[in-house]
């Protein structure tokens, strides 16, 4: 069954390449019109699983943008329009996942890890300047050999740089 | 028969491999010079085999041989030449197929190239190699055979996926695994120098190259990919956030993140745990990837036919490779002897502070991917992270990446003034600032945000040519002198250049594209007329064309400036009988600013057509910019002071004085400072 | 030795991220619970297809301890596949069994129904898809099941098979009836 659907899903998907919003489904007004696309990129095309109803050419999505568009000249914000949906479909049909109960940790990740990055970043220098203050382990005769060997030029190209 | 010799000759490389990932190990642990050298004989053994194998299959591919299952089901007689070729790797078996000929070819680069190598080091990476080809080996020949054969044969085959019939997407598969595979080069580097316990500059030395051959690729790979997404998909766009497209985005930004950081390995032997990490990490992202998209854990527009079976067996794959890196990595790691001391303000200082970033982008982009599973897992909640999440939070992590861009290479080593700085980027700023208030002034809406877009590009090219030119000034002064030193300087200084270059350039394609582009979608007869961007386009109507498997109604519109006709487009939509599938072409007038894209769809009970004109500013930019940034790679590639085996010094103290100068390979750069 | 615990982080992660793919493999991606299980179905009137039957608005589906409402189309060719096994559970099991016609012309959707027998004891008209929105649904077949208040207990999108009438529907018939 899961084959089946699967297969059916893909077909379904294949078979229509996007397309996105037909001309009858317009509305005149350009202002108007142009909330409807940006509100119904936000909004996911069920039956396509990964685009914006915006952008596909599915029944269902075709649907739901003539859905979206009615509710707007009926004068529903898209906070109302949005609300309408995820009543229906769940916060599924969110592509931008609202930042509250479980998907709060979503949003707050990157300013976590920057934080978290960024402590490390101090550390990671903060130890550096403290060994500084000690100053380096003394060559051994060996490196000193070594060091000897490849002299003037070599030794001091990060000064200049 | 062929077919059968192809499948045999893909068996014994699997019998190579197991040899070639237990032997040199060994031979490395005991130093036995024969052992390793059995280890080198079998990575090239290997990837003869594999190419014999992939040989056979596009053998088969080419002459429509039916009683073979896989060409029955992608390919068709009448097929073009090169949609039969690319049809070899345009579905599952075959594509894994190519994935390990390229491993094995990687390997067996290894083998040749790593002439100067310490034996035991090379010895591992090559039984590494050899441990990785024998995992995805096992997982053809038991789950994903390509050469089974289907008696009795059928007359004609099912044809490729139209979709894939395009020349774009013909050749984005080769080179997103030559990324993919590519990295796996540095992994096995990391891995066998885990095993050694040392990582030196030395290290760092061999393994950039192997990654920026990979990062390049995968570069490209994503581009075209990206690209042929514009053209095809008929709505002009060209990311979409996708779990497919994101498991090849997270690789390429651990890949520049290493890139990176193995600079300040190299020249300041620190950071070392760090870029091993980000070595483990880069090739993990792309077996990942591999993952998601065979398994069909995450759903996507782009995934191959979904087969639970096959998931199981690539997760125990990378369980092994990647938990036991890891667990390798937490074992050996903590003893690796930490390295050089610098300050905040200092080129590694900015390099840390890139991998920071690079590092929570990349992480952001794993979160979102996967978040939408963890929450079923844990909250048993369905829900989607889509594009609007991703702009939201990869875009703010980028701006401080692209302040950094500008000045990182012109920081020194160790420390670096920021008064210095301001001071040598005065003009840099000026032209930013210039940039922003003519967008801000210029721009009908969205100013703000395309101001920044647009001065960020600014920001970065105004540095990158402040650097250039700051690097060869003369003491003389002529112009002449300064030029010749411009092209005297070191390739990998043009390399950074122009990978800083190109990345400008995207970035400005990415936010003129997103906020600025205009369409026109209307029901149209023959003979409208639209006004788009100054330009006006005329529906002249559409007629019927046949091509070798297809049927098409080719559009026909015709481009006018003022009463000057300046182009014709036709754009098609195909319908391909055996697969009973109808694509869009679209039809693209590219000019360096922009680009009008038109699409035609179907026809109304009034008879008249659905025409999509779009006007996308700045999207060249796109192509043109990945360009400049892969060229910037393949340069730095043939800096000889990079390439393996060359010999080690080979410039006079000029190069020395501009990029803090190559350390002879072996010794250790200011190994008592 | 604190440390030391620090690089074990990344094979902790990576762990985690592991052992959501093998849950992930676990899962139906395509799968989609309804948003309105245990709420009360929602608000809608449709016409009936002919004057045979009935047709079909909220209010019907209160009151019998459970009912079932099925989304079809003529067009629609698992709804063929389903067609047997939702007559024999209707019969069998002697449930009320109400259909919606999704998205279909009117003469096509009695000829499906003449051609493979009516199952149905109310059928609504659903041309534009909007009821369809308002149940959720994201294509058809659907399938869903009601409870004496008028809540929705289940849905199955797709075909039913005898396998999700066994371990799904049956089960949660006999706990409704109780």
């Amino acid at each position: 069954m899961k084959a089946v659907l699967t297969a059916f899903v893909a077909l379904f998907l294949w078979s229509l390449p996007a397309a996105a919003v037909q001309p009858d489904e317009m509305l005149a007004d350009p202002t108007l019109e142009s909330r409807a696309q940006a509100l119904g990129k936000q909004l996911r095309c069920l039956v396509c699983q990964s685009e914006s109803i915006e952008d596909s050419n599915a029944d269902l999505a075709s649907d739901l943008r003539v859905l979206v568009r009615e509710k707007i000249t009926e004068g529903l914000n898209d906070r109302e329009i949005k609300d309408f949906l995820v009543e229906r479909y769940g916060t599924y049909v969110l592509l931008n996942p609202p930042a509250q109960g479980s998907t709060l940790w979503l949003w707050l990740a990157p300013g976590i890890l920057v934080a978290l990055g960024g402590a490390a970043v101090v550390l990671i220098l903060r130890r550096k300047s403290a060994a500084k203050g000690q100053g380096p382990a003394p060559l051994t005769p060996e490196e000193q050999a070594r060091l000897a060997k490849l002299t003037g030029s070599d030794a001091g190209i990060d000064r200049n740089a | 028969m062929i077919v059968e010799f192809g499948h045999f000759a893909l068996i014994l490389a699997l019998v190579v491999a197991i040899g070639q990932s237990v032997l040199p190990m060994v031979g490395a642990a005991r130093r036995d010079v024969r052992l390793a050298a059995f280890g080198r004989q079998a990575a090239h053994a290997q990837f003869a085999l594999l190419g014999l194998s992939f040989a056979a299959l596009t053998y088969a591919f080419v002459t429509s041989d039916f009683s073979v299952a896989l060409v029955v089901s992608n390919s068709h007689s009448l097929k073009p030449m090169l949609y039969k070729i690319s049809g070899v790797w345009g579905n599952h078996e075959g594509s894994m197929l190519l994935w390990v000929l390229i491993l094995a070819a990687f390997g067996s680069a290894v083998a040749a190239f790593g002439r100067n190598l310490p034996e035991s080091l090379k010895s591992r990476v090559i039984g590494v190699q050899g441990m990785i080809g024998v995992g995805f080996l096992l997982f053809i020949v038991l789950t994903s055979n390509p050469f089974e054969r289907m008696l009795p044969a059928p007359l004609d085959g099912r044809d490729l996926n139209p979709l894939l019939q395009d020349p774009g997407l013909a050749f984005h598969p080769p080179f997103l695994y030559l990324g993919y595979v590519g990295l796996s080069v540095a992994f096995s580097f990391a891995v066998a120098a885990l095993i050694e316990g040392k990582v030196d500059a030395a290290w760092a030395r061999w393994v950039r190259p192997w990654t920026l051959a990979a990062w390049s690729s995968l570069t490209l790979g994503i581009a075209l990919g990206s690209w042929w997404a514009y053209y095809e998909l008929g709505w002009g766009g060209w990311w979409f956030w996708d779990p497919v497209e994101n498991a090849s985005f997270m690789p390429w930004l651990a890949a520049t993140a290493l890139l990176h950081s193995a600079i300040v390995v190299e020249k300041r032997d620190a950071l070392k745990s760090w870029t091993v990490l980000l070595a483990i990490i880069a090739f993990s992202l792309s077996l990942m990837g591999t993952f998601i998209v065979r398994s069909g854990v995450l759903t996507s527009v782009h995934a191959f036919a979904v087969d639970p079976e096959r998931g199981v067996f690539i997760l125990i794959l990378l369980g092994i490779a990647v938990g036991g890196s890891l667990a390798l990595y937490a074992w050996r790691a903590p003893d690796l002897q930490p390295g050089g001391l610098f300050r905040p303000i200092s080129r590694e200082g900015g390099l840390l502070i890139n991998n920071l970033f690079l590092a929570v982008a990349c992480a952001t982009v794993l979160l979102g991917t996967l978040y939408p599973l963890i929450a079923e897992a844990v909250a048993d909640e369905k829900i989607s992270v889509g594009p609007p999440f991703f702009n939201a939070t990869f875009i703010p992590l980028m701006i401080p990446l692209i302040i950094l861009m500008a000045a990182g290479p012109m920081m020194g080593w160790k420390r670096a003034g920021i008064s210095g700085l301001l001071h040598r980027l005065r003009a840099a700023l000026v032209a930013t600032a210039a940039a922003a208030l003519v967008v801000l002034f210029v721009a009908e809406t969205d100013a703000i945000a395309a101001a920044l877009g647009v001065a960020a590009g600014v920001w970065v090219l105004a540095g990158v040519t402040t650097d250039l030119v700051h690097r060869c000034r003369s003491r003389e002064g002529t112009l002449g002198a300064g030029l010749n030193r411009l092209f005297n300087l070191p390739r990998s200084v043009w390399g950074t250049a122009l990978g800083h270059a190109g990345v400008a350039i995207v970035v400005m394609g990415i936010t003129v594209d997103s906020l600025m582009s205009t369409d026109i979608i209307a029901a149209a007869e023959p003979g409208d007329r639209f006004e788009l961007a100054g330009r006006t386009l005329v529906y002249e109507g559409v007629e019927p064309k046949m091509g070798p498997n297809y049927m098409s109604e080719r559009g026909v519109i015709s481009v006018y400036k003022g009463d000057e006709k300046i182009a014709e487009l036709d754009p098609e939509r195909r319908f391909y009988p055996v697969q009973g599938m109808t694509t869009t072409e679209a039809a693209i007038r590219s000019t360096v600013f922009e680009d009008l894209y038109v699409v035609i769809g179907e026809q109304d009970e009034q008879g008249r057509r659905t025409v999509r004109l779009h006007h996308n500013p700045l999207v060249p930019w796109l192509w043109f910019g990945t360009i400049i940034m892969v060229l910037g790679g393949v340069l730095s590639l043939s800096d000889r002071r990079l390439r393996v085996g060359a010999p080690i010094r080979s410039k006079k103290a000029t190069t020395g004085k501009t990029e803090g100068g190559a350390p002879p390979a072996g010794a250790q750069p200011e190994a008592g400072d | 030795m604190k440390q030391r615990l620090l690089y074990l982080l990344p094979l902790a992660g990576f762990l985690a991220i592991a052992g959501y793919f093998a849950y992930g493999l676990t899962l139906n991606p395509q799968e989609l619970p309804s948003a309105l299980i245990d709420k009360p179905a929602p608000t809608f009137e449709l016409a009936p297809l002919d004057d045979r039957t009935p047709g079909l608005a909220t209010a019907d589906l209160a009151g019998e301890p459970v009912a079932l409402v099925n989304f079809f189309a003529s067009w629609c060719v698992p709804c063929r596949a389903e067609h047997p096994i939702l007559t024999r559970l209707a019969e069998v099991e002697n449930v009320p069994l109400y259909g919606i016609a999704y998205k279909d012309e009117i003469a096509d959707s009695i000829g499906f129904l003449n051609e493979l027998g009516n199952p149905y004891d109310r059928i609504g008209v659903d041309q534009d898809g909007r009821a369809a929105i308002e149940f959720g649904v994201y294509g058809v077949p659907e399938t869903y099941v009601i409870d004496r208040d008028g809540h929705i207990r289940f849905r199955h999108a797709g075909a039913l098979t005898r396998q999700i009438i066994e371990r799904d529907i049956m089960p949660l018939i006999e706990e409704l009836r109780k």
